[in-house]
């Protein structure tokens, strides 16, 4: 250990000195809950991977590891990974939290970035974007522009993240139609396409019109083009397999994240934090708008992607009542993101009830 | 709560087409069983029949095509696993997952340049004066002409098995392989002939996930229906009708609780107190398949009736 210390403080010596171009290649490690050609979430990681390549070039070298299961398995990956060098590595999902932890512990040289979780460690940073923002605004749009008043929500597990995107464009909704219901279906999974093409299915059934997902697969885009109603792509711009049907989508853009955090990590000034960007940081970005929004409509969407941007409007903002009808925030309140983080209730006017 | 919002016609369409797929695999995962052979692979089956019927579609327009080719990719997959249990005399159920993981990774690998590409639309039968009477019409006569081939083929192999020579002959290959082959029944080329029929239904199983029921390629789209296939077979006691009906109750019980949470039941129950959750309706049919399994294992007359005898073992040729 001591030997290494003094080793380790030698290089550093000389690392001032010398060129940086001697050094070895950072190696960065990504890991994705469902496969690259999602076309949704871990499509979207995998662009800002390849955007780390394009941007450091011989200076990093990239592997990832797809379809791993929220669970032990990822553990294992996560360990293999570390082991084999890795300096940097990315779980990509909320879900891999304590695994990332864990091998987090037992590599301490080694950095770790995970996605949406809130557990950090000195060499454990967060990072996640404020999809709540993009929920608002479509929520807006969807609240304009139903018809029926039933807005289907296909989510994947009730954890904060999609229960604070349901409450989000709930809000949006109910801030241009008092009348709006949401109709919410919990898929219990990120990736099953026939499930949740089923789930889109039964939504329409019951008289949406709308709709919006928070799992990863494009297959609800997909039923709703075939079925002749309007949806909303969830990650990445899903437009291709809904032409007619996707009024826009939130798509992830971690493209400068990755880059900031690599290139910290190459100049040494990496450290651990806690990063959550919302549309004015560039995280949060909108598909293009489609031509089916009544312009009137679409001017105020993109009014308040502005305000949020500007800071000065929050999707949370008081009066709103949890579900029960007790108080949460009063008038003009704001929304502290500790509670946002731990989300586990509906606002009050959403029906339904949380599964536990 | 909102249970107006079901409608129980639309609730019966969307059950016999989730469970067409699963139709299909069960009824050819029978067939395999009942000349003695045990394949696991049908997951590994289904999903190289869904990616090569997709590619086929979109390559050649012809989703008709594209059906026959997932049936082909299927049965070529099978008779791997025929060749390596029939004739190398590997262990069935070894070989089985083996072919499982061997699939998943071969469609992913052929599917890659189809990701996000579109297919050519089926099209439902609709039939002038019967599709338009009121419910019947819905209920019997709005489906694509898979889901109409699918329920002959439950009929044809019910009748193949039960009134024709050659179906006894498969029996009895399944129920004693020793006894079939000293009354000169060539057992391998039976067992392999029911096992490349088991793949091409496997395959059309998946080639109709990929081309109707979610119109699009991804990996991993099966996500275990063919796993939930072998269950309806033990489920059905090896019976081609039962099977049907294990496939309509393991595809509804899918569409039920999709339904039960749209509309809001199932919150309704958890705000009553009664904390029923979607998931014990989704492990309903595999407790149901349990409990079968216990009954007819219990009782030796009707095991011995419906589970083939010499269901998983080796056959060697002797003499």
């Amino acid at each position: 250990m001591k030997l290494q210390g003094i080793m380790a403080a030698a290089v550093l010596a000389a690392g001032l000195g010398a060129a940086a171009q001697a050094q070895d290649p950072v190696k960065v490690g990504f890991i994705y809950v469902g496969p690259v050609g999602d076309f949704g979430w871990s499509y979207q990681h995998d662009q800002g991977r390849l955007a780390v390549e394009e941007a450091f070039g011989d200076q990093v070298e990239t592997t990832f590891v797809e379809s791993v299961p929220e669970g032990a398995d990822a553990e294992r990956v996560l360990r293999q990974m570390a082991q084999s060098g890795y300096d940097l590595i990315f779980t990509t999902s909320f879900g891999y939290m304590n695994q990332t932890v864990n091998v987090a512990k037992q590599f301490p040289d080694v950095k770790f970035e995970h996605a949406t979780g809130y557990l950090r460690a000195d060499n454990l940073a967060t990072y996640s974007s404020r999809f709540y923002e993009g929920r608002y605004v479509i929520g807006k749009i969807a609240g304009a522009m139903t018809e029926s008043n039933v807005i289907g929500y296909i989510g994947s597990y009730p954890i904060p993240e999609v229960i604070r995107g349901i409450n989000a464009a709930y809000l949006g909704a109910k801030s241009v139609n008092p009348d709006v219901q949401f109709r919410v279906v919990w898929s219990n999974t990120w990736f099953n396409p026939a499930l949740e093409g089923d789930a889109a299915k039964t939504l329409i059934e019951q008289g949406a019109d709308i709709l919006m997902q928070h799992t990863d697969s494009t297959a609800p885009m997909t039923i709703a083009e075939e079925l002749g109603i309007h949806a909303f792509g969830q990650a990445s711009d899903m437009g291709g397999f809904g032409p007619n049907a996707q009024l826009t989508g939130i798509m992830d853009d971690w493209d400068p994240y990755y880059i900031e955090r690599v290139q910290a990590v190459i100049d040494g000034t990496w450290e651990s934090t806690d990063t959550w960007g919302g549309i004015d940081t560039g995280m949060v970005e909108f598909a293009p708008f489609s031509d089916k929004i009544p312009p009137e409509v679409l001017a105020d969407a993109v009014a308040a992607k502005d305000a949020i941007a500007a800071g000065e409007l929050h999707p949370f903002t008081g009066p709103i009542n949890r579900q029960d009808g007790s108080p949460w925030l009063a008038e003009g309140e704001v929304a502290d993101d500790g509670t946002l983080l731990g989300m586990n209730f509906y606002v009050e006017g959403i029906e339904g009830v949380i599964p536990q | 709560m909102d249970l107006s919002v079901i409608d129980p016609i639309s609730l019966f369409v969307g059950l016999v087409a989730a469970a067409t797929p699963l139709l299909y695999a069960a009824i050819g995962e029978l067939v395999v069983e009942k000349s003695g052979v045990l394949n696991l692979g049908v997951e590994g089956m289904m999903i190289v029949g869904a990616v090569c019927g997709f590619a086929t579609a979109v390559t050649t327009g012809s989703p008709l095509l594209g059906f026959v080719v997932g049936a082909m990719g299927g049965a070529v997959l099978a008779l791997v696993f025929g060749g390596m249990t029939q004739y190398l005399l590997s262990n069935q159920v070894a070989t089985g997952l083996a072919l499982t993981l061997f699939g998943l990774g071969v469609a992913a690998l052929v599917g890659q340049p189809f990701t996000g590409v579109k297919s050519p639309r089926v099209a439902v039968v609709h039939l002038p004066v019967l599709s338009d009477i009121p419910v019947i019409g819905r209920l019997v006569f709005s489906y694509d002409l898979v889901i109409y081939l699918g329920i002959a083929l439950v009929a044809a192999v019910w009748f193949f098995l039960n009134r024709t020579r050659p179906g006894l002959v498969l029996r009895a290959v399944g129920e004693n392989h020793d006894a079939a082959h000293s009354l000169g029944y060539p057992v391998i080329r039976i067992r392999m002939m029911a096992i490349a029929f088991g793949g091409a239904c496997a395959g059309l199983g998946g080639a109709y996930l990929s081309l109707v029921r979610v119109p699009q390629w991804t990996e991993g789209m099966t996500a275990g229906a063919g796993w939930i296939a072998l269950a309806i077979v033990v489920f059905a006691a090896w019976k081609p009708w039962r099977v049907l009906l294990g496939a309509w109750l393991f595809g509804g019980v899918t569409i039920l609780q999709l339904n039960l949470q749209a509309s809001g039941f199932l919150s309704w129950l958890q705000s009553v107190g009664i904390p029923l959750q979607a998931q014990y309706l989704s492990m309903t049919p595999y407790l149901v398949t349990i409990i079968v399994l216990v009954v007819i294992s219990a009782d030796r007359t009707r095991a011995s009736v419906n589970a083939p005898a010499s269901l998983g073992k080796s056959f060697t040729q002797t003499g």
